[in-house]
């Protein structure tokens, strides 16, 4: 167990990691999510305002879709990454744990006549559904079907008589969803759709944070204090897509600068030999000078590779360049590789 | 968790078990549970000549990276090459196929100064 954003949260199950990961790449892992964040946005100006605090474009953003973006400061650099989805009335907005707070103390202290701000992330429970065979399995059991949305689509439904939004997005680059309920019915919803998996013969796990965080990090996906930070901007981060530099929105005059100065450090994946490299560590050149740090590293259990993700000079972030990584004061072989290592399902 | 009653144990859970004039050294089944599922192992060479205490590898998990530490002086006689391709040998079989290094010691009687079997298995909270 870890403790995480004052939640304990098991880094594996009794599974083991490894597997866990595997498991989810091809057939059902189940994340007990509940860690997460959730703002409900409405009134006469919400649009507005949600516009003008993410990153993201929202006002091609119609009933029922959802979109990823980020939260930035006037500094262009990222207080967190989210999701804000479309409903009918309002914005619901999710965040990461470690940001719930702060995040919900810039959106008031931001705030404009006409909008409301409710925090809904005491009431609501979110439980992660996520592999080849997510769809398959909430298909099965959901009163309406979940695979009626599309990607970044959600839906509203009904599993075990508990009142579900489903958002078909995840963290692991699989097919599957997120669901949102009352926190109620979150034993019950978790082992219903345990046995459930067990009494169709879809095999169906649950998964820790450390498969977790390989899961995402094989996908290319940003854990927020790593790829991106409040140290971070979103340009150096690769996030350009995640930006509508045609609207207004907090952070964009800083990132107009920084885009017409050229970013001062590039966000790369790292292929090493002969080690595991590790959040910390000291990325340099094929002379020995230091060149950057790597935000994250692991084994990758999927495309079985040791790798990194590391901020480095511009000029050294092209594919093929040869650097080293500081395994534990020891220079390792590393290559500059394409992110991310595991193309996501849903995009091939 | 298994304890090899055969093999001897240091605090830092390495083994060592004695076989013809060589000991053989691994991590115990506590040790490799509580590690979590290994992804890599790096080893000194054989030849290698290193004192009771002395780092002869490192092994890493999902989780962190750990020294590993001989049990007793002496030089490395042999390594176990298949953990390279398979470091998880050690989670499966920390006893058998996934030893780690033999060790040939300078003085045999070292040995004597690890826990036995039964100590270290009250140690680590067995039986």
């Amino acid at each position: 167990m870890a403790a995480f954003a004052g939640y304990d949260m098991p880094i594996s199950y009794p599974t083991g990691a490894l597997e866990e990961h595997a498991l989810t790449r091809r057939s059902v892992g189940l994340f007990d999510i509940d860690h997460m964040g959730q703002f409900e946005i409405s009134g006469p100006s919400a649009e507005a305002f949600v516009s003008r605090m993410v990153s993201a474009r929202i006002s091609d953003l119609n009933v029922p879709m959802s979109r990823y973006s980020l939260l930035l400061n006037e500094d262009g650099c990222v207080l967190d990454d989210l999701f804000v989805y479309r409903l009918p009335e309002s914005w619901w907005i999710v965040v990461n744990a470690s940001n719930r707070e702060s995040d919900l103390a810039w959106f008031r202290s931001r705030a404009i006549e006409g909008v409301t701000i409710e925090d809904k992330s005491d009431e609501t429970y979110m439980i992660a559904v996520q592999g080849p065979r997510a769809i398959e399995l909430l298909d099965a059991v959901a009163t309406l079907p979940v695979s009626a949305a599309e990607r970044f689509g959600w839906c509203k439904t009904e599993i075990g008589g508990v009142p579900i939004l489903f958002g078909r997005t995840g963290y692991t680059g699989e097919d599957g969803g997120e669901l949102f309920f009352p926190v109620e019915k979150a034993l019950f919803l978790w082992e219903y759709l345990l046995a459930k998996g067990i009494e169709l013969g879809i095999e169906t796990k649950a998964i820790g944070l450390a498969a977790r965080d390989s899961l995402r990090f094989e996908a290319g996906m940003p854990l927020h204090g790593h790829e991106i930070s409040a140290s971070i901007n979103a340009l150096d981060a690769g996030f350009k897509w995640a930006c509508d530099f045609s609207k207004d929105f907090i952070g964009k005059a800083a990132l107009e600068a920084v885009a017409a100065r050229g970013p001062d450090r590039k966000l790369v994946g790292l292929d090493v030999s002969g080690g595991v490299p590790r959040e910390g560590y000291e990325v340099a050149d094929v002379q020995g000078r230091v060149v950057g740090r790597c935000v994250a590293g692991m084994f990758c259990p999927s495309v079985k590779k040791y790798a990194a993700n590391a901020f480095v000079e511009p000029v050294l972030a092209v594919p093929g360049t040869a650097l080293k990584v500081l395994v534990r004061g020891q220079p390792k072989d590393a290559m500059v590789v394409k992110r991310p290592l595991y193309i996501p399902a849903y995009r091939r | 968790m298994s304890v090899d009653a055969k093999a001897r144990y240091a605090q830092s859970h390495e083994y060592a078990r004695q076989e013809a004039d060589l000991v053989v050294v691994g991590i115990s089944d506590h040790a490799q549970d509580e590690l979590g599922d290994i992804v890599f192992i790096e080893l000194k060479e054989a030849g290698k000549k290193l004192e009771k205490g002395q780092v002869f590898g490192t092994i890493e998990s999902v989780k962190a990276a750990s020294d590993l530490y001989m049990p007793l002086s002496g030089s490395i006689a042999e390594v176990n090459d298949s953990l390279q391709a398979d470091p998880a040998l050690v989670n499966r079989e920390p006893y058998s196929a996934g030893w780690m290094i033999k060790i040939k010691p300078d003085n045999a009687k070292d040995l004597e100064a690890l826990m036995e079997a039964k100590a270290y298995a009250s140690l680590v909270g067995e039986e």
